[in-house]
């Protein structure tokens, strides 16, 4: 089998390291590092009251411990809570952004500057603390649509961010949101007026570069009555020895009739193939379907990270909402992934779809969890769920948790799952075609993938079967 | 011209047991050779190693494919000079259309040949070419690789296969096997239509009523890891008689 593993994942090739110079607050957590970071993001008063709150909800919380993970503890005090560039430029122009970070991303795929930008999407830079560049944000203000960093967002447009932040995540949901809110640095914030569609895709990619810091970003997306954003988050990280924190939190609001599809390709260091390093990758995301006809849709393909606790769900609270999760999570070497999604049932003829793809190589464990609960007064409301798993190898491991909850008979419920196991005859019959081993168990783990993949936006579609070591043609959308 | 397959004295165990004892074969160009034999003879296997199956280890004897030897070639390598087999039992391969996965293969082949790949376009004419000439339809190119389905259409797809990747050397093993009279037919027409005087096939089959419809040039009877009786169609004949043992085989 170790010939089949061994073609499953490409080595990581994002963990360079750029060298810059950093501006690091020293280790530590307390008050006095939360009114640091207020400080440094040039924060109105209330925003420090909040983070406070957080933080002092956060002192009295315990770590989680139900996941289907193990490692060791985590020491809060260690870690580094805000590290950014030095001289950050005040962007006026994109010309201004010290070239090095520029380079960071075109490295990565992620071309800023104006002659290399990627035709229609929308990038906002995140580098450790702190967003670097925005691009097409002109283009973007004439169609009444705001896409800026979280930190500007307070200080530019502190009414829409006092309405909405913390509405669908309250600051003390759960230990690693109550962290984040209490200490975190940047993020994107976006707007979608009423009635409008989006022109282009909104994109943030983010990169942590600097040791022994942790990561800690807050996105928001309000889509108001009738507008509709497909947003697309990407990440990665320098391989290194230690561990590293990343705890976000995402919150989405759609309202009347507002459509919201969001897409992720997760791509944190993941360690080594002894387990030695990678991202604590604790993520909490949660979209509200708070309009009637609302729909948000999770897409996400999970291949990096130490250890994945992260669960994209769905609030259903507007008549006839629609919540959808799309999930491909690979786990290899030593990797842990608890991965899936909460869809949450409170208005009448609301739907919900599951489709997880969990893939686990090598020791990787794999889990998938997820919730379905279908409150009293939703009439009518309707769930299906597959779960399907694909094992490479006999040392890893695929578990699955389906929590369903219904209070309302009418409510139709389905699930399905499946486990399956790349074997050498599958190999074999490919090889006898004419085709490489290589090509083949690309094409049989992609073929495994297609229902999640073709509802990634074509762009990040490329990339997740690249991360996959995917050759592309024909087989997607 | 040297033979396209010459087998000498092969021998080959798996999991340590030796299951071929010697197997000598010759197939020329153009030739039909039906193997025939009762139950863990070895038929499979020598089908299965033929292809390189990894299961399978060659402990002596050569083989010799096109005057190459053919354990210097990998089985994808085996397979885009021209060694084709059609599984027992063919596998499924989700998500994955069998047009996608047929156009794979031919690309796969051709790129070897140094022809420049085909575009979906072109493939879709080349497979329409294909199913005429064999008298089907299209109706499963759309689906996934073998999922979902019967027995029959498993078979049938191997064959259809067969027909597009226009392989030197086909081993067709127990393509019959599975098939009620009707299926048989249509997949026996079909390996009849792509008989030439460029491609040798080789059909290890437990029964005699698949030779009723493929015709073979020749028949062996492999029992016990040996071929130990070789002649012509009538051969096969006598054995659906007499059975292995009546014709001295051993059952």
């Amino acid at each position: 089998m170790t010939s089949i593993e061994s073609q499953v994942l490409q080595p990581y090739k994002y963990g360079f390291v750029t060298d810059i110079e950093s501006e690091t607050v020293p280790p530590g957590l307390n008050e006095d590092v939360i009114r640091l970071i207020s400080l440094k993001k040039g924060e109105p008063e209330w925003m420090l009251e909040w983070r406070l709150k957080a933080y002092r909800h956060w002192t009295k919380m315990t770590e989680p411990t139900w996941a289907n993970v193990t490692y060791g503890p985590i020491d809060y005090q260690a870690i580094s809570y805000y590290a950014a560039p030095k001289q950050r430029p005040k962007v006026e122009s994109l010309d201004q952004v010290d070239p090095k970070l520029l380079e960071t991303f075109d490295k990565l795929g992620i071309p800023i500057a104006e002659q290399k930008r990627l035709a229609g999407v929308a990038v906002d830079a995140v580098f450790d603390s702190v967003s670097v560049a925005t691009t097409f944000r002109e283009e973007l203000a004439k169609y009444g649509v705001i896409f800026c960093p979280m930190s500007e967002a307070i200080r530019e447009h502190p009414d829409l961010v006092r309405e909405y932040l913390s509405t669908v995540v309250p600051v003390n949901d759960n230990f690693f949101a109550a962290l984040n809110s209490a200490v975190f640095t940047d993020g994107s914030f976006a707007y979608i007026p009423k009635g409008v569609r989006c022109p282009l895709e909104l994109s943030t990619y983010f990169r942590i570069n600097a040791q022994s810091t942790g990561q800690f970003e807050r996105t928001l997306i309000v889509a108001e009555e009738g507008s509709a954003v497909s947003y697309l988050e990407g990440c990665s990280a320098p391989s290194r020895d230690e561990n590293q924190l990343h705890a976000a939190v995402v919150e989405l609001v759609a309202l009347d009739n507002a459509q919201i599809k969001y897409s992720t390709i997760q791509n944190w260091y993941p360690g080594d193939e002894h387990g030695k390093g990678g991202i604590y990758n604790f993520v909490t995301k949660r979209g509200a379907c708070r309009g009637k006809n609302s729909k948000i849709s999770w897409t996400q393909v999970e291949t990096g990270s130490a250890i994945t606790w992260k669960y994209p769900g769905c609030i259903l609270q507007g008549d006839g909402s629609i919540g959808e999760f799309y999930s491909v999570a690979v786990t290899n070497n030593r990797q842990q992934a608890d991965t899936g999604t909460k869809m949450i049932h409170m208005g009448k003829n609301t739907k919900s779809t599951i489709v997880s793809k969990g893939i686990s190589a090598g020791h990787g464990q794999n889990t998938y969890r997820g919730l379905v609960k279908i409150l009293k007064g939703a009439e009518g409301a309707r769930n299906y769920s597959q779960c399907d798993s694909m094992l490479i190898g006999d040392q890893c491991g695929a578990h699955t948790f389906p929590y369903i909850d219904v209070r309302n008979s009418s409510a139709i419920m389905e699930h399905e799952a499946s486990t399956s196991k790349i074997g050498e005859d599958q190999i074999f019959y490919c090889k006898q075609r004419g085709l490489s081993a290589e090509d083949a168990v690309s094409m049989i783990v992609n073929g495994f993938c297609k229902e999640v993949f073709k509802e990634l936006p074509m762009e990040f579609a490329v990339e997740a079967q690249n991360l996959l070591g995917i050759s592309l043609e024909g087989s997607v959308g | 011209m040297n033979p396209l397959l010459e087998i000498k004295d092969l021998h080959a165990t798996v999991d340590g047991n030796e299951i071929l004892k010697g197997v000598n074969l010759t197939v020329r160009t153009g030739e039909v050779h039906a193997i025939m034999g009762p139950n863990g003879s070895g038929k499979s296997t020598l089908a299965q190693l033929l292809a390189g199956h990894p299961a399978y280890t060659v402990t002596s004897g050569s083989v010799k494919f096109d005057g190459k030897d053919l354990f210097d070639l990998d089985p994808e390598e085996r397979a885009r000079e021209g060694l084709f087999l059609a599984f027992q039992y063919p596998v499924t391969i989700r998500g994955i259309t069998n047009s996608y996965f047929l156009r794979s293969a031919v690309n796969a082949i051709r790129k070897h040949k140094g022809l420049p790949e085909l575009d979906p376009l072109d493939f879709l004419q080349v497979l329409e070419d294909k199913l005429k000439a064999i008298g089907w339809d299209d109706s499963f190119m759309n689906r996934a690789v073998n999922e979902g389905f019967s027995g029959g259409e498993k078979k049938r797809n191997e064959i259809l296969q067969l027909a597009v990747l226009e392989p030197r050397l086909a081993v067709l093993d127990e393509t019959d096997s599975g098939l009620d009279i009707d299926a048989l037919k249509t997949v026996a027409e079909a390996v009849n239509a792509l008989r030439s005087k460029d491609r040798s096939f080789v059909v290890v089959t437990h029964y005699q009523r698949l030779l009723n419809y493929i015709v073979p040039d020749f028949v062996h009877v492999l029992a016990e890891g040996r071929i130990v009786r070789s002649g012509g169609k009538e051969l096969a004949l006598t054995l659906e008689e007499k059975g292995y043992a009546g014709a001295g085989v051993g059952a």
